[in-house]
């Protein structure tokens, strides 16, 4: 195992930029005017001809991707999820989604980890409204590694991309040789008393409930679930079948989301009980991002709890 | 422009007309009265300026351009056709189930469409890049986008609009239809957007008005506009809102509904008459 190397997933996307911007001389990078902080302006430094600043004007700047793409650009349009998904919903819906045009959203800033900006910018809708748009690929990456991976998979893939990231540096768990398979959920343990389904910041919370449940006798089995969409239902047919209960675990509100869309496809392939783990359908606050997520039970502690509850709930 | 000219735009003009009436009436729903007011102008641009190939509607150097007041589709979808970017019969099928025709442009399903629009104030940020596109990767084409009295109410429109003049989008050209009715009543009652061309000027574009059912006028506007360097053009059209059938014009009513089978027939004929009587004039 390499170093473990500690990093925010929105600065492993500004890194895959500058990086995939030599290789795709059609790449071009939009931004809000918060280049500094979703990382962008790696890009911007890099390659001043292909970065444009659209002001605060997220509406208007999806719009603008949409055009570009239609004219053969591979367009990566930044801001916080909040903004991307939220303000901008119905362009991405219409302008990007309904003519599958190929624009990637890079989206910092998602869930609670935003921390002391508080509840306006913390976003626990995107997985939700972003997975319901035909067509469109989510990818909510868990570490480094990942992040910068799951980057260049949307470069390659033609057609709209949501990848949402986050704002926390997170320790890795991945390393280099890091093979990342879009549309696949990564088996992390292995296990037979409960799953743990978990995606982005969340998978190391897992790993680490995994260990102390383990502790305790029970064996987990940790998935980690970077794509929303396409979801994987062969990983989470193999999971509730073979351990009969699964507990997901998200940086977002438990309606809609990752979980929300693992109950949609367990209850037609293989329906067990499925506890989720998330911000119980609330708003956040201001608070350092470590404090917060223990208070929203966005922790290991948490999941060992629910993880817990689950296997009362098994037949 | 030569006389010879004006007649063969005008009975161009009358069988878009035509071909928008035919596709509203079979679709029995659809928005006759603003894709009549934008004819005149669509059938300038895609026989006097725009570089199309109707047998490659995909070719990358294609001048764009985007119906941002998606709603008028009918009269986008009679001039292509008139190109032959498809059948007219096509037209007959508008906004039935699996046509290729959509209530609102496709730019995945319809030749010659070239962006998706219908939900308003979208289609001209679209146009903002495609011209960014162009000036920044030194492509040959200009975007030409096509926007409602009415839209211009959406904050977004103004958005691009600043987003346009700061990158110098000199490839733009943005038509205003001023026809002064939407769904509403009179935009000026509903939400005036007024003085909409101190507005433009004010975020730093070209503007221009123009009589929209009169090719001369068309015609030295459009040819002035594309003289005009440093700044996006916007051209303040004056038009009337079901052009070219009596009871549909300037009728607020008219905005939103579909023919009965007399009025179709009705207004086929107008249309015919204006159509021989220009034939006439040969």
């Amino acid at each position: 195992m390499a170093d473990v190397i500690k990093k925010a997933t929105r600065e492993s996307y500004g890194e895959a930029l500058c990086e995939l911007g030599e290789e795709y001389p059609n790449l071009v990078v939009l931004d809000a005017d918060l280049a500094a902080a979703t990382k962008t302006g790696m890009f911007k430094k890099k390659f001043p001809d292909r970065f444009f600043d659209c002001g605060i004007a997220e509406a208007d700047m999806m719009g603008v991707a949409a055009g570009m793409a239609a004219t053969g650009k591979l367009v990566f349009a930044s801001s916080f999820a909040m903004f991307a998904a939220g303000r901008a919903f119905e362009i991405i819906r219409n302008s990007i989604g309904y003519p599958h045009l190929n624009v990637k959203i890079g989206a910092t800033h998602a869930g609670i980890s935003v921390g002391e900006d508080g509840a306006t910018h913390q976003c626990c809708e995107d997985i939700a409204l972003m997975r319901v748009i035909p067509g469109m690929t989510v990818i909510n990456p868990a570490d480094h590694y990942e992040a910068k991976a799951a980057v260049r998979a949307a470069a390659q893939l033609d057609g709209p991309v949501y990848l949402r990231l986050g704002r926390l540096a997170v320790p890795a768990f991945h390393d280099a040789s890091y093979q990342f398979q879009l549309g696949k959920g990564e088996l992390l343990t292995e296990g037979s008393d409960v799953s743990i389904v978990a995606t982005g910041l969340m998978v190391g919370e897992a790993l680490a409930a995994a260990e102390l449940l383990k502790n305790q006798g029970i064996s987990a089995r940790v998935i980690n679930l970077h794509t929303i969409k396409p979801l994987d239902e062969e990983i989470l047919a193999a999971a509730a079948r073979e351990t009969g209960v699964i507990v997901t675990v998200e940086e977002h509100n438990i309606i809609g989301g990752m979980g929300g869309a693992v109950c949609e496809a367990l209850a037609g392939i293989c329906p067990v009980p499925v506890v989720r783990v998330g911000v119980n359908d609330r708003f956040g606050m201001s608070g350092p991002a470590k404090e917060l997520l223990q208070v929203f039970g966005l922790c290991a502690e948490n999941i060992v709890e629910k993880a817990k509850y689950a296997l009362t709930l098994k037949k | 422009m030569e006389k010879a000219v004006e007649i063969e735009l005008s009975k161009i003009a009358c069988r878009v007309r035509m071909g928008v009436v035919e596709g509203v009436y079979h679709a029995k729903s659809g928005h006759p009265g603003g894709s009549l007011s934008i004819a005149d102008t669509l059938t300038y641009l895609y026989e006097k300026v725009m570089r199309v190939d109707p047998k490659n509607p995909q070719m990358p150097d294609r001048d764009r351009l985007v119906l941002s007041k998606g709603h008028c589709a009918p009269a986008l979808y009679a001039i292509l056709a008139e190109k032959g970017f498809f059948p007219k019969e096509e037209l007959k099928k508008l906004r039935h189930t699996g046509a290729m025709l959509q209530g609102h442009p496709d730019m995945k399903g319809t030749p010659g469409v070239d962006m998706s629009t219908g939900s308003l104030g979208q289609g001209i940020s679209a146009a903002c890049g495609m011209a960014l596109s162009a000036k920044r990767f030194h492509e040959p084409y200009r975007v030409y986008a096509i926007l409602g009295d009415g839209e211009i109410q959406e904050g977004q429109v103004w958005e691009a609009a600043m987003f346009a003049a700061h990158y110098g989008l000199d490839n733009l050209i943005a038509v205003v239809d001023f026809n002064g009715l939407q769904i509403d009543g009179a935009v000026k009652d509903v939400m005036s957007p007024e003085p909409v061309t101190d507005k433009f000027e004010a975020f730093g574009w070209h503007v221009l008005t123009m009589d929209a059912h009169d090719f001369q006028d068309i015609e030295r506007t459009f040819q002035k506009a594309l003289s005009l360097t440093g700044k996006p053009v916007a051209i303040i059209q004056k038009s009337i809102k079901g052009k070219g059938v009596s009871f549909m014009e300037n009728q607020v009513s008219w905005h939103g509904v579909a023919p009965s089978e007399q009025e179709y027939e009705t207004a086929m004929k107008e249309l015919k008459a204006a159509l021989d009587q220009w034939e006439a004039k040969e």
